[in-house]
Parts: C-alpha cells; structure tokens; sequence
C-alpha cells in the first residue's frame, strides 16, 4: 500500500508537470486556434537559457525570470508574430506543419549549434525524504507537485477572476464578438502566447533536475502533453490539470505494475479511447470551433 | 504540357544511367530514396489527395519491413513475401480508416499517430515475434531464376522498376474516377455525399491504398537494409513523411520524388552534419507554411496564376480604354 | 448499387409528399408540423422570413439531420431515415446556401464527379476512363449555363458568381427528378438573377427529351420567386402560412401582414 501511494504521489508530480505544459497548450488552442507542436521545445529550450544564465552567476531564480522574460520575447511575441500571425488565414494545418518545423529546427538547432549532451540541472528543491504515516515522499516531489498546482490555479484564476483574463476568456470563445465589445483581441492573443511562455519556463524549471537538460527532452514532454491536454479536454483549462494528473499517475503506476516498457501504454490507450469516443475530452464541452 | 514531358525524360534517363556515376554507396542511397519514394507516394495519396490526415504512415512502413522480415526467417520465399506484406498493410490501413469515419482533421491526426505508437511500442517489446530492440538482421535480397539480385546495383534497379510500376498504377488510378473522387473527398466532403460519392469507401480506401504503398516499401526496405530494428518506425519517422508530402506539394504526382529527396536522401547523403542539416530543413519547412503553403510544385501554379491576374487586368484596363475612345 | 429512377410512375402520385415534419432543437421548434406536395415537374417556392425553418426543413429532407417526428415520401417510398448518400442515388439533388464546389478540380472536372458516382459499380470505375462518357454531358451544361471559357480552370479560381453557375450546373449533372435549392440566388449581381431564372426554367423541362425535373426552392427574391415558381409556400415561424400559385399568395392578407409587406 505505501508503495502505491509512493508511486501515485511521484506520478501526480509528474503529472502536474505535464498539466503546466498541457495547459499553455489548450490555452493557445483556445485563443487562436494554434496547435503548438512545438511546445515540448518550448520548455526545452528555457531549460538551456536558464543553464546558461545560471553558469554566467546569476542565482537559480533570477534565471527563472531572465529566461521567462526571453522566453516571452522569442515564445510569446516572436512565435505570435513570426509564425501564427501569418498562418492563420489559411487554416489549421499549415500552423501544424509550421510549429512542426520549428519543432525539428529548435531541436536540432540546439544539438548542432550548442551542445548533444544532457546536462544536469540544478533543483529548486534540496533534496530530502519526508515521511508521512510510514510513507515516503521527496522533498522535490512535494515540492513540484504544490509549485505547479498552484501556477496552474494562479492561471485558472487570472483568467476568471481578473479584467483582462475574462477579456482573454471571450477571445478564446469568441473573437468577432469580443472585438465588438471593445477588447483588443491581437493584444489578448499576445497575453496568452505570453502566458504560454512562461508556463513552458517553469515546467523546465521543474522537470530539468530530474530529466536532465538535453536537446530532446522536449519530444516526449511534448507528446505527453498533448495527451493529457486532449485526455482533460482541449476547449477546458481545468482538463490540463486533470489530463496530464491521468498521464502522469498512469505511467508510473503502469511501469511498476503492468511493465516498465510499456509505461507509456496506458496513457496512450486512455488517450485512443478519448480520441474515439469523445474528442472533446473528458471535461470538454462539445463546442465545435470556428477556425 | 510539354516542358514537363521533357522534365520528366530527363528524369527517367538520369535515373537509369546515374549509378555508372556513383560508387557502391551512392547507388545504395539512391535505392534508399526510391523506397521513400514509394512510401510518400502512398502517403500523398491518403493526404494529398483524399484529403485525410495521416501522422501514422511509418507504422506501416514498418509493418511491411517486420512482414516481410519475419516471413523470409520463416523460410517464406520474398515474392511472396512482398504482396504478403503489402496486402495486410492493405487490411491494416482499413482499420485505421474507421476512425477517420469518426473524427476530424487534428483529432485525426493525433488517432494516427497514437495508432503508430501502438504498433512501434509492439515492435519495441515484443521480442518473441520483432526481436525486440535488437531487430531482426541477415534478411536476404531477392532473387530470381538467373538472376541474382544481391548487389547493390541490381537491386537498385529492381526497386527502380518496382517504383515505376507502383507510380504508372497510381497515375492511371489517379486520372480514373477514383481520382476525382478522392479529391472530392478532399474538396468538399458534404458536396461530395450529397452528389452520390460513397465518401466512408474512399475514405476508407485512400487509408488502405496508401497503407499498401507503404508496406511494399517497407519490405523493399527490410531487404535493402538487411536489418530492421524499431527506430525508423516511430513518430517522429511518419511526422518526416507527412513533411515530404507537404515539402514536395500534398496533390501533386511529383511531390514525393522532390519530398523524399529533400527529406531522406539529402540527410542521408549530409549525414555528417546531419543536426545542422535538419535544423535548415526544420526553418525551411517552417518558412515554405508562409511563402508556400502548398509546396514546391505549387511554383508553377503560382506563376500560372499570376500571369492569368496580370493578363486579366491587361484586359480589363485595354476594355476601359476603348470605352474612353468611344466618341 | 444503381437505383432504378425514371421509372414510369401513375401521374396522379406526387412526386415528393412531406407530412408533418417537426425538428426541434433543445427548447425552440425549429420545423413544427409541416405537410406538402410537390408534383412531378413543378417548381416549388418556399419562402419566409429568416428563422422561419426553411433551411432547417431542407436539411430533415435531404438527410442531413433527423427529424423528431413526420414522413418524407418520394415517389411513394418512405425515405425519412435515409441520408444524403442514399437520396442522391434516388435521383434527389441539392445546393446549399453557401458556395460548394470543388475548388481545386477544374470545372469541368466537378461536373464529371457530380454524376460519375450514378452509373456503374464503384470498382468498374476503378481505372476506367477519366470522364466515365459524362464528358459530352458536362460539354453541354457548360455551354446552357455559358461557362465555356471557365470550364478548364480550377473551380475555386472564378468569381463569385461563376462559381454560383458551376455549384448549380454540378447539382443537375445526375439528372435528378427532384432538385432542392438553397437560395441560388444569394450574393449574385441582378443581370445573373436573370440567367440563373431562364436556366432553372430550361432544365425543368427539356422540350428535346421531355424530361421534367421537380424543384424546391428556398429564396428571399421575390420577384425571382414569383417569376419562377408553380406553387408557393410561406412558412412563419417553424409553421406552414399558405400554400398556393404567386397570385394567391400575393393576394393573400396573412401572408402580406407577417411578411410581403410590399
């Protein structure tokens, strides 16, 4: 039983890091109907930035905030304007292809420009055991799994609790609508790509130290946020967190239960049955989006 | 019409007459290519013109080179190994069809490529049946009464003709019926049911026809090889595809030939700056969405189009005088 | 897989007999309780306000949707559940309000794929010849519907009303006794209003085959309307007002106070 509840607990952990990436996921969906295939690479590369900035003197959190503010340059506003911006006239797919050849660019951009080694990275959390009523946890589970819950509810409450994250909220339902009430959609777009960005950053803050930073950590980041954000529900930010807490508990209970090689079966059999049997996701609406 | 049919020639003699050009290597390369060329053929068929969204080809890639590899180990003779492998990717891609009966475009795509992690997990784990991560390896070329078809040279001609046969067939299909209704498909898939066009057959076929394609050059690939394992099976592989077929120009015929070029045999050929090579191509690809969504054969389209505007407006402005001359 | 059409049918049956269509959507009825005929060579009008149900009634025909409750008969058959692929084969055609064409085939391409489907069995058309003996039929609905200099560029390339021509012409390749169309005359200029009024009236009876072919038309232009249709009906609000010739309908007081207003 202790076991178990070990193994759940470092798979929420997990989990809540797939839920951050998952989320900057819908969320660019929602608002600009963007399919971000590159956004494992979008926490690999401010995993990088961060590297650096710390190799260069500056304190681990100082670096956090320096690669947020790059990443929300170059991710956010660059990303927006560079590629979606044009894209957008003509559908879904071109940006699909796009975000795919950034995906391909960035990594190996990286490996061939920078480095092909993984790098240890450090942790925000020292480590340490903690133990609860004969079950032991890791400082840096706890830690990661309370850091990213509660960005992801910060974000869950900017969004319905504030100004401009209603105003963002009507974009991502509706933009004509929104325009006409005097919000200013690119500007919106911009909040969002932004927020993407920085969520991105603290996912590699968080997974770096345990994954190590390598030119092609973000491949299957990125895949698992995909599932968990179809798994939660792509037009729903609470599915984020649900969906990547499913992605995360199941592959560390399917590795140490079912078999370590296919650990990754069973978020992918969950994730074929949402896709099936409701595409909208578990906790997504069956709205159909005007793209 | 014509420039193209001397475009084309050019062509067919260069690739009959390049390996007295290459050493043993290049010859293999260029056998390398032609296998992607079939298979992004395939893939074009299912995507370019049909309109469907596929990120899970590889896995059929793949299963034709297991097919075949498992079945020459077994003692089964290659030829009949070959259409063995391509006629249950052929039942295999109908499967996979269902659920392009169900959902749409991005949902689609990611059925595809969840179907290809499925099948690349299987072919990981399953030791008894694919060896595993250590693959199968000895697959033997072909041969023929007489004939030895080992060398490097010979086989790579007995793929040139095999691609050729593959692209007359899907040529004639493509100017068929069939074709107009695969790009109906595409076009317009409400109009097109409302016309009588079964779309849940075509559908169901352009997956299947294109899967089909794939697992033949799957098997060409297992004996080019000679050793099959996991990796050139995975997602990221079919993504690579997806990316010839768009590269080259999703609908038209010759997109996979340019496609594969640029996606398989230049890497190949570059392989010493393999990274730097595939981040160019990776930027490329992302500057091709803005300046060219529709691919590199799109060009001609392109500059069609804009003569007929320019010629147009010419018209137009010559009509305006003439009515200002009018006394 | 063909569906015998043409057949002779008793001239006193109605080629096409609705009755008591209903479709709601969640609280609002957009169809509630509509009955008509329609006979074998009439043009049929329908005509009402926005939200009166017209499109909603068009999509319940054609298979699109459901219907909660009625009967679609053609031709004495019961075709209520069958959908748009099976219709189409019974000889029913349909536009839609928004342009639906091909765009990336030329033209002439989009008339062939819009009868090609009809004759045969799917795999004899498997490497058949490309225009499966339609070409000389799509020659001669390009030339009626004067579109000949068009007709070998890609659909999606002509004006808006070009395409409008094509998007019509694709819906008569198949010959069909029975047309639904949906606001043919949306977004077009008034000269082609014309064309589009003396083309709908040649491909309702063919003096040279003395083939008549029925038609349903949803339309907001009332003069088009009038000109071109036998019988009319008004719908207000999911229900049908009237049914009757233009003068009728012209003269009616009901249908004056809840919509003409001219």
């Amino acid at each position: 039983m202790t076991d178990f509840l070990q193994l759940l607990f470092s798979g929420m952990a997990t989990g809540a890091i797939y839920a951050l990436a998952a989320l900057g996921f819908t969320l660019l969906w929602q608002a600009s109907g963007t399919i971000n295939f590159a956004q494992g690479e979008f926490v690999m590369l401010p995993a990088f930035m961060m590297l650096a900035f710390t190799s260069a003197g500056l304190p681990l959190l100082a670096a956090f905030l320096a690669a947020s503010l790059v990443a929300i340059l170059l991710m956010g506003w660059g990303f927006k304007r560079g590629v979606v911006d044009p894209l957008f006239k003509y559908g879904m797919m071109p940006i699909v292809v796009a975000t795919i050849g950034l995906s391909i660019a960035m990594r190996n951009g990286l490996r061939a420009g920078y480095s092909a080694e993984a790098h240890p990275f450090p942790s925000l959390f020292p480590y340490e055991l903690i133990r609860v009523a004969g079950v032991t946890f890791t400082l840096s589970d706890v830690g990661t799994f309370a850091l990213a819950l509660a960005l992801v509810l910060v974000t869950q409450a900017f969004l319905s609790k504030t100004v401009t994250g209603r105003a963002m909220q009507a974009v991502a339902q509706n933009s004509e609508s929104a325009s006409v009430l005097g919000v200013n959609v690119p500007r919106m777009i911009f909040y969002t790509f932004a927020i993407n960005a920085v969520l991105a950053v603290s996912a590699a803050l968080l997974v770096a130290p345990t994954y190590l930073a390598k030119f092609d950590m973000g491949e299957s980041l990125g895949t698992k946020a995909f599932f968990a954000a179809i798994i939660g529900g792509f037009n729903n930010s609470r599915g984020a967190l649900l969906g990547g807490l499913i992605v995360g508990v199941s592959e560390n209970l399917a590795a140490a239960y079912v078999s370590p090689s296919y650990k990754d079966a069973v978020a992918l059999v969950i994730f074929m049955i949402v896709i099936l049997f409701k595409p909208q996701g578990l906790l997504g609406r069956k709205e159909e989006r005007k793209v | 019409m014509k420039r193209s049919t001397w475009l084309l020639g050019l062509l067919a003699v260069a690739l009959l007459v390049a390996p007295q050009f290459l050493k043993n290597y290049g010859i293999y390369l260029l056998t390398y290519w032609l296998v992607f060329v079939i298979a992004t053929m395939g893939l074009n068929l299912t995507v370019g013109y049909a309109g469907q969204k596929s990120l899970g080809h590889a896995a059929f890639f793949g299963i034709g080179a297991y097919t075949l590899a498992i079945l020459m180990k077994a003692g089964v003779n290659f030829w009949l190994g070959l259409p063995a492998a391509a006629a249950i990717c052929f039942f295999v891609g109908i499967i996979l069809g269902f659920p392009a009966l169900r959902v749409q475009t991005i949902y689609l795509a990611f059925a595809t490529l969840g179907f290809n992690t499925a099948v690349w997990l299987v072919m990981r784990n399953e030791e008894w049946l694919t060896g595993g991560t250590f693959g199968i390896n000895n697959i033997a070329r072909p041969g023929l009464p007489g004939l030895s078809l080992d060398g490097n040279l010979a086989y790579y001609y007995f793929v040139l003709v095999v691609t050729v046969i593959l692209a007359l067939l899907l040529g004639a299909l493509l100017r068929s019926p069939w074709g107009k209704a695969f790009r109906a498909l595409r076009d317009n898939p409400i109009r097109a049911e409302s016309l009588g066009v079964d779309i849940r057959s075509y559908t169901l076929l352009s997956f299947a026809i294109g899967a089909a394609y794939a697992g033949v050059a799957g098997a060409l690939f297992a004996s080019l090889v000679q050793f099959i394992e996991p990796g050139p099976f995975t997602v990221a592989s079919s993504i690579m595809m997806y990316l010839m077929v768009v590269v080259g120009g999703p609908g038209h015929f010759f997109g996979p030939v340019l496609g594969a070029a640029v996606g398989v045999l230049l890497p190949e050929w570059l392989r010493f700056a393999q990274a730097w090579y595939l981040f160019v191509f990776g930027t490329a690809v992302v500057l091709l969405m803005i300046w060219l969504p529709d691919g590199l054969l799109s060009i001609p389209d392109r500059i069609r189009a804009r003569k007929q505007s320019r010629l147009a407006s010419q018209a137009r402005a010559r009509a305006a005088q003439a009515a200002r001359a009018q006394p | 897989m063909t569906h015998a059409r043409h057949q002779t049918r008793p001239l006193d049956k109605p080629l096409l007999k609705v009755s008591g269509l209903k479709k709601a959507y969640g609280a609002i009825q957009a169809v509630g309780g509509v009955s008509f005929e329609v006979q074998p060579g009439e043009i049929f009008g329908v005509i009402g306000p926005n939200g009166s149900g017209k499109t909603t009634l068009f999509n319940s025909m054609l298979g699109q949707i459901t219907p909660d409750a009625g009967t679609i008969e053609l031709n004495g058959e019961d075709v209520t559940k069958l959908g748009p692929l099976e219709l189409s084969r019974r000889g029913v055609g349909r536009t839609f309000q928004t342009l639906q064409v091909f765009g990336k085939m030329s033209v002439r391409d989009n008339l062939i794929v819009a009868a090609q489907e009809h004759q045969g069995s799917m795999f004899g058309r498997m490497f058949a010849p490309g225009d499966s003996g339609l070409g000389d039929k799509a020659d001669a609905l390009i030339d009626q519907f004067r579109i000949r200099h068009v007709a070998q560029q890609k659909a999606g390339e002509l004006s808006y009303g070009q395409q409008k021509l094509v998007d019509i012409a694709m819906a008569f390749m198949s010959e069909p006794d029975l047309v639904l169309l949906d606001e043919p005359c949306a977004g077009v200029n008034p000269s082609l209003v014309g064309s589009i009024s003396r083309l709908l009236k040649e491909l309702n009876h063919n003096p040279a085959t003395g083939s008549r072919s029925s038609f349903v038309v949803i339309e907001h232009n009332m003069d088009f309307v009038m000109d071109l249709c036998h019988r009319i009906m008004v719908m207000v609000e999911g229900k049908v007002l009237a049914i009757g010739t233009p003068a009728e309908i012209r003269a009616n007081k009901q249908v004056l106070e809840a919509y003409l207003g001219d």
